[in-house]
């Protein structure tokens, strides 16, 4: 394959991973969405623009493996309120670019832009999103996915589903 | 005017276990609320410590009032209005930072961080007008009690230690859980709003009724042993403290676990450095009583909840729109304590977190509930029964009781009825 060829390639395989789990998100198919993770997965929604150093300032979101999981067996439960009834979601993700190729893991950004509708209102909730991706055999896991909404410096509106 | 444009009196809203849906849905009682309780009595604005430096400064609010809450450079804390005395435009426009002055971007006049109006270019055009007339409005009084800033818009009233009264001890009670007696607010905050009137989150936040219910699904999935510290069997106690305040006493429960560091799901083996140098500060007695009595769960009105492990800071933005600022408490001296505060904080609370994107869901239920037209009225009647006055002269009830909204709304009519 030429450079070209490859980095089409590259980015197709990485276009279809992004719509899947954002088809994922949208149908609520918990366990699927949660089985793109890697084991040393971090999910992180930082607050107050870029996030600065999670480990020290507050993050909406910043989970890893085993607080994904809790996250998602919060949802199971059919008790989270916030989720019951469950939102309606409808995502488009687009300007998908590769950063970095560094071995197996393949750095992207993406801006994505999420329709809320649910019991208080409608909401729209837009995103620049980074993921690090890494191939497992032949397959993309989710080593970070960052959700950098562009209004998070707001006071926000609860956001139980998954984004 | 018509009969019906008359405002019904407060003996007509609030009676005793009744509160009337309209208290938490009319704008106009909204805009009464702001002149009797928000610009009158003591609101919590900021910590000391999110202005540490000489000329630091951080944006806040009292009411709907925009604050700049700033250290000067002899280390003294102001709090001024962001509103220019020209023309009324905003002097400072950055959450937070370091500056000896702010400089209105439309005609460049500049203030000092404590008020003062500098000057003005082109003075020639203000001859014989007296610039010590035009420094910027402030909050008359502003108060701390261990690093917590509250400002009042009376020039004149209790002092804030008079206030706090019988929530001053949860204050007390918290700044011991760090070995150097102070807590820090340092770690940023999560900004959460919804659609609901501030009076139903303060309600909320020492219910011990709702726990069990509201937080089951993340209760039973993280195997969390809090929904007992509130169940019918529990011995914990709900306490009204006057002036509005409230608190859940979860203090019975520790101590008949008796375990230092159960109140935060943990052991001492696990916080080893955290429990030597507790234990190096207070003695191994007094140390021991602190690990097993943790921290409190108070709610200091009208804004300031002090939720154990974190502070929400509750901002009324409408009659229907709140938004709470939450952050993790920082204990002065203890690092390995600390960053469990931020990993526990960051998980359950804020827009996404396991426990208060389901009260939020909740209180915006209850928004849109009480305009119904039938019953009209809210029911706090739980425990009324069996409320009593503990040692102290404070009205408890058991661990589910209502007696922390009674006594809050009781405090809320005397407010509103005052001229």
């Amino acid at each position: 394959m030429s450079a070209y060829e490859q980095e089409a390639t590259l980015l197709h395989e990485v276009t279809k991973f992004i719509y899947m789990e954002a088809r994922y998100q949208d149908n609520h198919e918990y366990d699927a969405w949660e089985a793109l993770w890697a084991d040393d997965g971090v999910y992180w929604i930082p607050a107050n623009g870029e996030g600065g150093d999670p480990e020290h300032e507050m993050s909406m979101v910043y989970d890893n493996r085993s607080r994904i999981a809790l996250r998602i067996r919060q949802l199971h439960t059919g008790k989270r309120h916030a989720q019951s009834p469950r939102s309606d979601l409808r995502r488009i993700v687009s300007n998908i670019e590769i950063l970095d190729v560094q071995g197996d893991e393949v750095r992207v950004t993406s801006n994505a832009f999420v329709y809320e509708a649910n019991l208080r209102a409608e909401t729209v909730w837009p995103s620049r999103n980074e993921y690090l991706l890494r191939r497992v055999d032949g397959k993309f896991q989710m080593v970070l996915k960052k959700v950098v909404l562009v209004n998070n410096s707001k006071a926000l509106y609860s956001m139980s589903f998954l984004i | 005017m018509g009969e019906f444009s008359a405002r019904p009196k407060w003996n007509d809203l609030v009676k005793g276990e009744y509160v009337h849906g309209s208290v938490y849905t009319s704008p106009e009682i909204f805009e009464e609320e702001l002149e009797k309780i928000w610009y009158r009595t003591w609101v919590y604005v900021g910590h000391e410590s999110e202005v540490k430096n000489p000329n630091d400064y951080v944006m806040k609010s009292i009411g709907l009032q925009p604050v700049i809450m700033t250290r000067d450079r002899e280390g003294k804390i102001h709090l001024l209005l962001n509103r220019c005395t020209h023309r009324g435009n905003q002097v400072c426009l950055s959450e937070k930072g370091n500056s000896r002055s702010f400089t209105c971007p439309y005609h460049g006049w500049t203030f000092t961080n404590t008020g003062q109006l500098r000057g003005y270019p082109f003075p020639s055009g203000y001859e014989g007008v007296d610039r010590n007339e035009l420094g910027l409005g402030r909050v008359p009084r502003v108060a701390i009690y261990k690093g917590f800033v509250f400002g009042s818009f009376a020039e004149e009233g209790p002092s804030l230690e008079e206030h706090l009264g019988g929530a001053r001890e949860a204050i007390d009670r918290l700044v011991r859980n760090s070995p150097e007696g102070e807590v820090e607010v340092t770690a940023g905050f999560l900004k959460h709003k919804a659609k609901a009137n501030w009076k139903f989150i303060v309600e909320n936040e020492t219910d011990g009724y709702h726990p069990q219910f509201v937080h089951a699904s993340i209760f039973s999935v993280a195997e969390s042993g809090i929904g007992e510290l509130y169940s019918s069997e529990s011995t914990a106690v709900t306490r009204y403290l006057g002036n509005g305040h409230s608190e859940c006493d979860l203090r019975p429960e520790f101590r008949r676990l008796d375990k230092p560091m159960g109140w935060f799901g943990t052991t001492e083996e696990r916080m080893p450095e955290y429990v030597a140098s507790m234990k190096a500060a207070y003695g191994d007695e007094k140390s021991r009583e602190i690990m097993i009595d943790g921290t409190p769960h108070t709610m200091i009105f009208p804004n300031l909840f002090i939720a154990e492990i974190q502070i929400f800071v509750l901002e009324p933005v409408a009659v229907d729109e709140t938004i709470q600022h939450v952050t993790a408490l920082q204990f002065k001296g203890a690092p390995e304590l600390n960053r469990r505060m931020r990993q526990q904080t960051m998980g359950s609370v804020g827009p996404a977190g396991f426990l208060l994107a389901d009260d939020a869901e909740m209180y915006e239920r209850n928004q849109r509930g009480v305009q119904t037209r039938d019953p009209e009225w809210v029911f706090l009647g739980r425990g009324k029964h069996r409320e009593r006055l503990d040692e102290d002269g404070f009205m408890v009830g058991d661990a589910t009781d209502e007696v922390p909204s009674r006594g809050m709304w009781a405090y809320y009519r005397s407010q509103m009825e005052a001229k």
